[in-house]
């Protein structure tokens, strides 16, 4: 039961991390457009000297740094793809969660569908492979006679 | 033997380049965006002189470096006898960018281990610092010059790294015209 409860507490301020921090840095919005850009913008930028979080979910000093910027940029009216562009010209695309599509990056992209049509293409081989070299079961005459009288008996 | 007995040794084959090129990635090291842009611009107070600014305009036309540091980072205390002897044989005009640091800490710092700097930035904030792409001290910037960022060294620089990458590099970028 209470390692339930722990489960539970644990997911709940994995999930509302970002919230708290908004909460703990007692930051206010000039609008509604405001902090709209401002959540969806740090839950998708990468907070660079963590493995795998996002600005909105570190206590780096980096990322508060990061969410700072994001603020001040977009109470100064910047819109999402002008504070997107301020980071990728410094930080590259690795500063993005879903970097742009571009040549860089279509390995990133295609790279999974690729491997899947492999993967497609080797089963669909294999299985007809199996389906066709597999020995079909015939009987000799002598051994049809033999399953007759067999089956016969039984009745 | 059959061909598809060596399908497994193939699959082995693959991973096993795949292992190893993974084992040579740095994941912290970000390719810097900055090599072949310009350093930005910047207007900081010098942490020597009260009341006074230095900006990257400063060291223009000639070859230099740009060192982000802080008191407070242990690495860039183990890069400081390194970077201090490169800078002495090759008098080579160094901007120090004191990173959200204390300036009193910065001073008590640099009074203990020297001061190689021709001018030193106290960026409190880190503002220039994200401006620059910093995400983690030490950083050192190789600049042109045209005030052309050509090299980066994330991390600190030990002797391996002035004798392979930064040496020659300014050695080059001396020979090429302002």
């Amino acid at each position: 039961m209470s390692r339930l409860l722990i489960m539970l507490v644990v997911s709940v301020s994995l999930l509302s991390s970002a919230a708290i921090w908004a909460e703990a840095e007692r930051i206010t919005f000039k609008n509604a457009q405001s902090e709209e850009n401002y959540t969806a913008l740090v839950n998708e930028l990468r907070c660079l000297v963590c493995q795998n979080q996002t600005i909105a979910d570190s206590d780096a000093d980096l990322a508060k740094d990061l969410r700072a910027k994001v603020y001040n940029m977009v109470e100064a009216g910047q819109s999402q793809t002008e504070v997107i562009d301020y980071m990728t010209a410094r930080y590259g695309d690795f500063v993005l969660y879903r970097p742009a599509f571009k040549m860089k990056t279509l390995l990133l992209w295609l790279g999974p569908i690729v491997f899947l049509l492999l993967a497609i293409f080797f089963v669909i081989r294999w299985v007809r492979a199996q389906s066709s070299s597999a020995p079909v079961a015939m009987l000799s005459d002598d051994q049809r006679d033999s399953v007759r009288e067999l089956l016969n008996k039984t009745q | 033997m059959k061909k598809s007995a060596l399908i497994p040794l193939g699959i082995f084959a693959v991973l096993v380049v795949f292992l190893a090129i993974g084992l040579g990635l740095k994941p912290r090291e970000v390719p810097s965006p900055f090599i072949g842009k310009p350093v930005p611009q910047f207007s900081l107070p010098k942490l020597m002189a009260e009341g006074k600014m230095v900006s990257p305009d400063d060291l223009k036309g000639q070859v230099w470096m740009l060192n982000v540091f802080a008191s407070w980072c242990v690495s860039c205390r183990a890069e400081h006898d390194v970077l201090t002897r490169l800078i002495r044989s090759e008098k080579l005009p160094v901007l120090g960018l004191n990173y959200k640091d204390e300036s009193k800490d910065a001073k008590e710092w640099l009074a203990e281990l020297g001061n190689p700097y021709q001018h030193i930035a106290v960026d409190l904030e880190g503002q220039v610092g994200i401006d620059l792409g910093v995400y983690g001290v030490p950083e050192t910037f190789v600049i042109d010059k045209k005030g052309i960022i050509r090299h980066k060294a994330t991390g600190p620089v030990f002797d391996a790294t002035v004798r392979d990458d930064l040496l020659p590099l300014i050695l080059k970028l001396r020979e090429e015209k302002g």
